[in-house]
């Protein structure tokens, strides 16, 4: 069987796995938020970004091959993982402890994991729209990280079309497909995958926020990256 | 609309890879893309809402707020500046009483900043309704603005108004010869594939965008790229379709040689891409033309057409059965579309996206078929290469870049124009040729490319030392290295498609901390910081413009760190928060611009 080494590990991989993919399998964690195995990888939040060769690049999206030597936990990469990081708090404007996602939230868990203390970069304030319309399911643009995991889950485990990112550059926002763009007209229903795939607390299922107390939710009791690897996510 | 949604899907056959196409006749129509629109374009193209709308958010030249009749887009590029511009714009805003960025009350006309137009060495430029009009002067501005409150429909406006001349200096390889149409071709065919391969190989020929990538190469794999599911059939490569793309959407601000090119050697190209063709077994090939370029579309068609009727393109290509045809596609202003595999997303109906590599795009390109994707001036030197061959090439140049470059020279100089070069001449001997003078720096390569300042002009054009797309700017002692850089830095982020974080966040972060330096904010600790997001941006980031967004900064700072201490505030920290700015708005809504209108960030002792 093939290997590849990360961070002088040797390990295993099958034909047609990326990075991300054989380290996953083999225990290894590499932050990352974008990237869920369940669906198509995507490679835009570029937290998992590891060196190969010299040169960066996206374990989520690399094939893996044969004696390829992959540096992923390293201060530096870890150092350039927390920036980024850092990007997606100032870009949006996520405010943790009135969020109803705390403590389930896979940016705030990675954020603690990376030892991020404060936003370094200057906020953008940016102007999001919150859509209520939906009586089960609630999108807050705000928390919005442009993951693209809802579209993804929408067309790929849903079968549907109801996410879609557009806009260029920093105006790129979430958009929903129905003629009035309201998540109330499109036809999403509570029980799919779109609705429960969101990293953060972009979209959630209403009446759900507070049935797991704050204190005793997924990332307060362990880090991320145990929980990634234990739940394959 | 509803109608006319109906002819305009009919007439693109319904092909959701048109949908560019579609939308630009339905902005033409409309001076915006109305949401009806959308709707029904949905219905009639069975695509989802979401991708039209993401797809007219993306572009430039799409809308969804109206515009004005007469919608105008000033190029706001360096070169631009260089000549006037910012003054000029104020100027056509008063003459026509509206301000930038907005549409008059009356819808009549609409005025924009866009991207470089590509008219670089005869601007101030501008775009009316997609066509250009160059050498913008108040003289012309009061033509113009005239024109537009008489409502005179542009296909009446003066022709000398919308002329863009070639303004070609110099010479060389390419220029000075127009082949025979078709000779190229025959001489391939007669010579054999895999031998006029062998010949491009020989002739060393490199892309000419600026990767450099070995052109024989591309063509080889794409040609021997073979489907999984079909390894074992040896038929592949007649039964598979390939495509062959020529990427006409020279955005890099300070490039307009391929302006010349398809306006001049349109048959070269379409030559040379077809000579790609009988070598991949490809059937279609596709021009993306930028959508800045609208004034050179027909002139393509008609060569298209002119092509056909000699049986040089089309089913019957030689009576040997041979088939190949091109078609043409516009861009809307996306300066990431000039990225190979963000041009073929652009290709197939959808925002300018660049993909994850590999796979790369000579096994999985259009449609996720094999596609060779080339610069213009490439297959142009192809072309003359599958005729004259592959020693006739390579014995002009240096030893790792054969043959000559097209250089597009715009600036401080007293010849602006197109020359070609063979490849190893030096910076000085260039700005001899063009006439010159006190020259601070040149911007090689364009804003992704580098800056040299005037202790290094006896470097070589070559990929082995300044390697360049073919832009040239050229800046005079009188220009401020500070506004050079920051105009650079904003039309990246501008440009920036916005898929991956450090791209997206991290060129408006550096358009911030530059803009405060170079208002005169910045303390020690925001150069540290600007240099800090630079490399991140430069590291981290998903395709070349993210790579070379920071380019201008780390080459400017490298050449001139004096310049960039002399500029800094002598304290330790100065508040990203301005707080006289901000009132600017409070002033505007009173009126008032007097001294108690003011506030000073620290009170003076």
């Amino acid at each position: 069987m093939p290997h590849i080494r990360i961070d002088g590990q040797q390990i295993p991989f099958e034909e047609g796995q990326t990075i991300m993919d054989a380290a996953m399998a083999a225990g290894i964690y590499i932050p990352h938020l974008c990237h869920n195995p369940e669906f198509t990888p995507h490679g835009s939040c570029k937290l998992c970004e590891v060196k190969l060769n010299g040169r960066n690049c996206s374990a989520c999206t690399f094939p893996a091959a044969d004696g390829q030597e992959v540096e992923s936990n390293t201060e530096e990469l870890n150092t350039l993982r927390k920036r980024i990081t850092q990007m997606l708090f100032v870009e949006g404007n996520h405010f943790c402890p009135s969020c109803e996602k705390t403590g389930n939230c896979q940016l705030q868990g990675v954020a603690y994991h990376l030892g991020m203390l404060d936003s370094h970069f200057p906020h953008f304030y940016a102007q999001r729209e919150v859509d209520a319309s939906h009586p089960d399911i609630v999108l807050d643009r705000n928390r919005c990280i442009f993951c693209d995991l809802c579209e993804r889950a929408s067309k790929e485990a849903d079968n549907k079309n109801v996410f879609a990112i557009a806009g260029r550059g920093i105006n790129k926002h979430l958009i929903v497909n129905s003629a009035s763009g309201k998540l109330g007209d499109s036809d999403i229903s509570v029980d799919d995958r779109a609705c429960t795939v969101c990293p953060t607390g972009a979209i959630l299922v209403k009446g759900e926020a507070y049935k797991i107390p704050i204190g005793e939710r997924v990332y307060d009791k362990q880090e991320i990256d145990i929980v990634s690897l234990e739940t394959d996510t | 609309m509803e109608l006319f949604i109906k002819q305009l899907t009919r007439k693109y056959q319904h092909q959701a890879t048109r949908l560019l196409m579609m939308l630009r006749e339905v902005q033409a129509q409309y001076f915006y893309i109305p949401s009806a629109a959308i709707e029904f374009l949905t219905t009639e193209l069975d695509i989802p809402r979401t991708q039209i709308i993401s797809v007219v958010e993306f572009y430039a030249f799409l809308s969804t707020e109206p515009q004005g009749q007469y919608d105008i887009f000033l190029s706001d590029s360096i070169t631009d500046h260089l000549l006037g511009k910012q003054d000029l714009t104020k100027y056509l805003c008063h003459k026509l009483k509206t301000n930038l960025g907005t549409t008059r009350s009356d819808g009549l006309v609409s005025i924009n900043n866009t991207s470089c137009t590509g008219l670089c060495e005869q601007g101030p430029a501008m775009l009316v309704n997609g066509y250009a009009i160059g050498e913008l002067t108040q003289t012309r501005i009061d033509e113009i603005a005239g024109l537009i409150e008489q409502k005179i429909p542009l296909n009446d406006w003066p022709p000398a108004l919308l002329k863009v001349d070639d303004n070609i200096q110099q010479q060389g390889l390419l220029l000075s010869t127009q082949l025979e149409k078709g000779a190229a071709m025959r001489a391939a065919w007669r010579r054999g594939i895999m031998e006029t391969l062998a010949e491009l190989e020989t002739a060393g020929l490199r892309g000419r965008g600026g990767a450099g990538y070995l052109t024989a190469w591309k063509w080889k794999f794409c040609y021997e790229s073979v489907e999984e599911d079909d390894i074992c059939n040896t038929e592949v490569h007649t039964q598979h379709q390939r495509y062959v793309v020529c990427n006409a959407d020279e955005g890099e601000p300070g490039t307009f040689k391929d302006r010349v090119l398809l306006n001049n050697y349109a048959h070269e190209l379409i030559e040379g891409m077809t000579v790609c063709a009988l070598i991949t077994g490809a059937r279609q090939g596709f021009i993306y033309l930028r959508g800045e370029y609208l004034h050179l579309y027909p002139k393509l068609l008609a060569v298209i057409e002119e092509r056909r009727a000699a049986n040089l393109l089309g089913e019957n290509i030689f009576d040997e059965y041979i088939a190949f045809d091109v078609e043409v596609r516009l861009g809307l202003g996306a300066y990431i579309c000039g990225e190979e595999s963000a041009l073929i997303e652009s290709l197939e109906g959808k925002r300018g996206i660049p993909r994850n590599r590999p796979p790369y795009p000579v096994t999985s390109g259009y449609l996720n078929k094999p596609t060779v994707v080339n610069n213009v001036e490439t297959f142009v030197a192809a072309a003359h290469i599958a005729l004259h061959g592959g020693e006739w090439f390579a014995q002009y140049g240096t030893k790792k870049s054969k043959g000559t470059k097209i250089l597009s020279i715009s600036g401080d100089c007293a010849r602006a124009g197109i020359y070609e070069y063979e490849f190893g001449v030096t910076v000085q001997q260039i700005l001899d040729d063009c006439g010159a003078e006190n020259v601070l720096g040149v911007q090689v390569g364009g804003p992704s490319g580098t800056f040299i300042c005037n202790d290094e002009f006896n470097r070589k054009i070559a990929f082995e030392d300044l390697a360049t797309g073919g832009s040239f700017i050229i800046f005079n002692e009188s220009r401020s290295i500070f506004d050079i850089v920051q105009n650079f830095t904003h039309f990246f982020a501008d440009e920036s498609c916005g898929f991956c974080t450090p791209c997206r966040v991290g060129t408006s972060l550096l358009k911030k901390q530059y803009d405060k330096i170079h208002q005169g904010h910045g303390g020690a600790g925001d150069l540290v910081e600007l240099q800090e997001i630079a490399k991140l941006i430069r590291t981290a980031s998903h395709c070349g413009l993210g790579q070379t967004a920071a380019q201008p900064i780390l080459t400017t700072l490298e050449r001139y760190p004096e310049l960039y201490q002399q500029q800094l505030q002598k304290i330790d920290f100065e508040p990203g928060f301005d707080l006289d700015s901000s009132l600017e708005i409070a002033r505007k809504l009173s009126g008032r611009d007097d001294e108690h209108a003011h506030l000073a960030q620290v009170e003076d002792d």
